[in-house]
């Protein structure tokens, strides 16, 4: 019986997912968020069942009564979130929202399954984020001063940054926390709000090369105390996305292929000067000849993915802890190896959704400077997904940055979320550009009818 | 469209944001690889992760299987696993050291079938209702079974024969590539190998290595085929010409070959230099042969490279190099010197002769099956390359039937069958006649049912103790 129930569970949570995920791809043939309220429903519905699914697998595998209570608290905040962010925000996008709710219950399931106490605290921080976010929208909806202060952002973020790289304690190798009143912060990932922020309201204004050199000079001087601080993931998020909006801000091609070309040089003088980063590409390389030494995790996170299969073993059905820091560096490792590659794979699909969802949205903003902010947020997000799970995978060296929502980090849960809420308010601000559009529209083709009214009355 | 008096920025028309797209454009691409990327890596290399030593996985499917069963052609057992009344399990090898190498060993590590066909012993594929009872029972899921292509007749009668000596033997199908019997002696026995390890890691003696795969021998006079192939690939219409007269020695400046016991053979034309293995006329047309053609040929050989086996082998060693002296290019064409060669690897260019010049890759595991009997996935014969052609290798085939008709095999004359083959007497010391008994071949001539390769070390010459091995082994697969 049990047998059956954790066989059977498998294929219904990867058909649930894989059910969620289309959905969400669907939602993009409508233009308005209204037309798209009955499919974001069915998957609140869908997303209900699968942690449902997920629940009893887990209960025949080890029939552990406390993990009920545990359960029960997350599907209440995750359900609370997405109703309140509808009653509250009804403007703001809910696919967003969804997925970003689907994710973090993922991370939930999976966290539990490797360490309770771990999960109760991951859960612990997501709420608090989650209530912080709340407010996030209706303050960037009305503080419209914010494009102004852009080299505050900057000081702030390099100087935060900076103390790490001074005071930090050492993390796997790389300065990158330090810890206050006992808990541990990573200024890197908050920093990345800040830096958002900072390209956003330097480069809207203006594109002249003197003002892109200055603010080049200020991103420059992140990326550099990042990599002196060996954390090299996040080094790369910020020079990703700073080229990414520069581009867009320019639509320059030539500031993308210098920037790539500089990147590259960078890239080829830091593996001459860092041990740190050549054992890493050798590790890449070829994982399985240096098992013993750098080439172990790597080596551990590819089991753990190719023993799962296409539908992978279950929850407590594999040996994820065989993969060192498996909860925040490698959570997609043990997601394939209990999940299946499908549910992994369909997972991605989710990430790729929300990104997608974003670049519309910002697309669609006519401010620029907000269009940045959105921008850099989707590439932001999107480029930590993908060093994440190709760094877990071998398709690209490994960086050691956490995947949004899902992995065990309670900086990182709370800097996504807070970047998503502040992506909220720029849906906010989208819609409410429209609306003066429509409001404005309405106003001469008033303006029109009274003039033709008067003119044909003039005429009798 | 009016510029909209907004009161927020924009009061300048921005134009579309067409990087916008291509960013999005570009990260759907990255992800589309990355997902494709992901499921191809993860399906083609879950065998060789499951594998690793370092795969802590085994040991939960262990825990969760009992270790399937290996089973030779005719279903005989070869390994299996025995569980008593307490649930204690033990490896069982019927056949003892039989069938030691090829098969292997499943503790302290593994080598032969138990290793490269480890994969599918610790899975089961048995369905979930069969499952269920299993679990009700309270026993562990019966692991999938490893049909091989063994014969237990031929592999009995290779080990008997080789007897005390030290040496191997490979016999294979040339046609389908399977392995028939493959026996390497010292051997051991695995039903005791966990007892018995200390003593043979710590012991000077290589029991445990396979020296049909893994053994570098040098290959004397059977490599003397590669030499004819290279010298009928350069001179394609004239080697019937060909004429030297053997004085029982050849010198060439300083260097100097000699004959196998300084015979002399006399006035010989190229098909009777190889049917009597002269040493001195193939050291004549080493050092006419082109350094550069030689070279490709030896690359068309799988000399110097990886060979297709799923077993551990060790890669054989021959080169030619513009930097090949004269006396190594005379070395070189009679199989002494630096070159060395595994058995396995000359059975496989024999099996291309006997093939029309294709290789078939060789192969042990034939299918897997299910406790329940039915089929996981079977091994089809499968072309692994082209060594030669066609013509070249009737000429080959029609020189090692001279070798059996009026050469150094002439034991294997005047049989029910026409056998060809050729036979070697390797001197692995310097400055001593002492020799390895080489022989490879096949039978019939004219219609290749049965390849077989033999090395007995330091027995003597090839001719006189590796051919009646072959012949028994001739006679028992051909029924004469």
């Amino acid at each position: 019986m049990e047998l059956y129930v954790t066989e059977l569970s498998k294929y219904v949570i990867t058909f649930l997912l894989t059910a969620y995920t289309i959905l969400g791809f669907i939602t993009f043939k409508y233009k308005g968020e209204k037309r798209r309220q009955g499919l974001y429903n069915a998957q609140n519905i869908v997303m209900f069942l699968m942690f449902i699914a997920c629940f009893i697998q887990i209960e025949a595998k080890v029939g552990k009564i406390e993990y009920l209570f545990f359960f029960t608290v997350i599907l209440v905040i995750l359900f609370a979130t997405i109703m309140l962010y509808h009653m509250i925000y009804p403007d703001g996008n809910r696919l967003i929202i969804n997925n970003m709710c689907m994710l973090l219950m993922i991370g939930f399931i999976m966290i539990t399954r490797l360490s309770y106490n771990k999960a109760v605290r991951q859960f612990l921080i997501a709420a608090v984020s989650l209530i912080i976010g709340f407010f996030i929208p209706n303050i960037i909806f009305k503080f419209e001063k914010a494009k102004e202060y852009g080299i505050i952002y900057a000081i702030v973020g390099i100087l935060a940054l900076g103390i790490v790289l001074i005071m930090g304690s050492a993390t796997n190798g790389s300065k990158i926390s330090y810890t206050f009143f006992g808990v541990t912060f990573q200024p890197s990932e908050l920093v990345k709000i800040l830096f958002v922020l900072f390209v956003a309201a330097s480069l809207y204004k203006s594109s002249d090369i003197q003002h892109i050199m200055t603010t080049s000079a200020l991103a420059a001087a992140h990326v550099i105390i990042l990599v002196l601080s060996k954390d090299l993931g996040s080094a790369l998020i910020f020079f990703v996305v700073y080229l990414g909006m520069v581009f867009i801000a320019t639509r320059n091609v030539g500031y993308l292929a210098g920037g790539l070309l500089l990147g590259a040089l960078a890239s080829v003088v830091a593996y001459k000067l860092f041990t740190h980063i050549q054992v890493r590409v050798s590790a890449w390389l070829d994982p399985f000849s240096q098992i013993e030494s750098g080439g172990y995790q790597i080596s551990q996170s590819l089991f753990g993915i190719s023993s799962g299969g296409w539908f992978g073993l279950g929850l407590f059905g594999g040996s994820p802890d065989s993969i060192p820091y498996v909860e925040a560096d490698f959570i997609f490792s043990a997601i394939a190896e209990e999940f299946g590659i499908i549910f992994a794979c369909v997972m991605i699909l989710i990430c790729i959704s929300t990104f997608i969802m974003m670049m519309y949205e910002a697309y669609r903003i006519a401010d620029k400077f907000y269009q940045l902010i959105g921008c850099g947020i989707a590439i932001t997000y999107i480029f930590q997904v993908f060093l994440t799970i190709g760094g877990g995978t071998k398709f690209i060296p490994l960086t050691g940055v956490t995947l949004p929502f899902v992995s065990y980090g309670g900086t990182s849960v709370f800097t996504t979320v807070v970047l998503m809420s502040v992506f909220e308010g720029l849906t906010l601000i989208r819609f409410d550009e429209a609306y003066q559009d429509y409001l404005r529209k309405k106003q001469t083709e008033r303006r029109q009818v009274t003039y033709e009214k008067s003119r044909e009355q003039k005429r009798q | 469209m009016k510029n909209p008096e907004n009161k927020r920025d924009s009061n300048v028309k921005t134009p579309k944001p067409y990087p916008i797209i291509a960013i999005s454009v570009f990260f759907v691409c990255l992800f589309a690889g990355l997902i494709v990327y992901i499921c191809y890596y993860s399906a083609t290399n879950k065998q060789e992760l499951t594998n690793n030593s370092h795969n802590t996985r085994q040991a939960i499917l262990l825990a969760q299987n009992t270790r399937g069963t290996i089973y030779s052609n005719d279903g005989q057992v070869l390994a299996e696993t025995v569980t008593d009344s307490e649930g204690n399990e033990t490896r069982n090898y019927p056949f003892g050291d039989l069938f030691a190498h090829i098969v292997g060993y499943a503790s302290n590590g593994r080598a032969g079938i138990e290793s490269f066909a480890n994969y599918y012993l610790i899975n089961t594929s048995i369905s979930l209702s069969e499952k269920v009872q299993y679990d009700s029972a309270g026993q562990k899921y019966p692991g999938d079974s490893v049909y091989t292509t063994l014969d237990v007749e031929l592999q009995e009668i290779a080990y008997n024969q080789l007897s005390a000596y030290n040496g191997a033997v490979i016999v294979s199908d040339p046609k389908t590539g399977e392995i028939l019997a493959m026996v390497s002696k010292p051997g051991f026995d695995p039903n005791t190998i966990e007892d018995e390890w200390d003593s043979l890691i710590n012991s000077d003696g290589t029991e445990l290595l396979n020296r049909a795969t893994q053994g570098l021998y040098p290959p004397g006079s059977t490599f003397k085929i590669v030499t004819a192939l290279e010298y009928l690939r350069e001179n394609n219409n004239e080697y019937s010409d060909y004429s030297f007269n053997c004085t029982g020695s050849y010198t060439l400046g300083e260097d100097t070959i000699n004959c196998y016991h300084g015979e002399s053979h006399g006035s010989l034309d190229f098909f009777k230099s190889f049917a009597k293995s002269c040493n001195s006329s193939f050291a004549n047309i080493g050092v006419s042969l082109d350094r550069d053609k030689f070279a490709s040929t030896l690359d068309d050989l799988m000399f110097n490279s990886e060979l297709p086996l799923d077993m551990a082998y060790k890669q054989s060693s021959a080169t030619c190099s513009n930097a090949t002296s004269t006396g190594d290019m005379m070395q070189l064409a009679i199989g002494q010197g630096a070159t060395s060669m595994t058995p396995m690897h000359l059975n496989m260019i024999t099996c291309a002769i006997a093939n029309g010049g294709t290789l078939m890759k060789p192969y042990v595991v034939s299918s897997v099956e299910c406790e329940n009997g039915t089929n996981v996935e079977t091994f089809n014969d499968e072309q692994y390359k082209t060594l030669m052609t066609s013509e070249e290798a009737d000429i080959l085939t029609e020189m090692m039937v001279g070798v059996v008709e009026n050469g150094t095999a002439s034991r294997l004359k005047g049989l029910s069958y026409t056998a060809a083959g050729k036979t070697g007497s390797a001197e692995y010391k310097t400055g001593s006649s002492d020799s390895h008994a080489w022989f490879t071949g096949f039978a019939p001539a004219e219609d290749p049912q049965i390849c077989v390769t033999i090395i007995i070390e330091d027995a003597g010459s090839g001719g006189e103790y590796a051919v009646p091995l072959a012949k028994r082994l001739f006679d028992a697969y051909l029924g004469a």
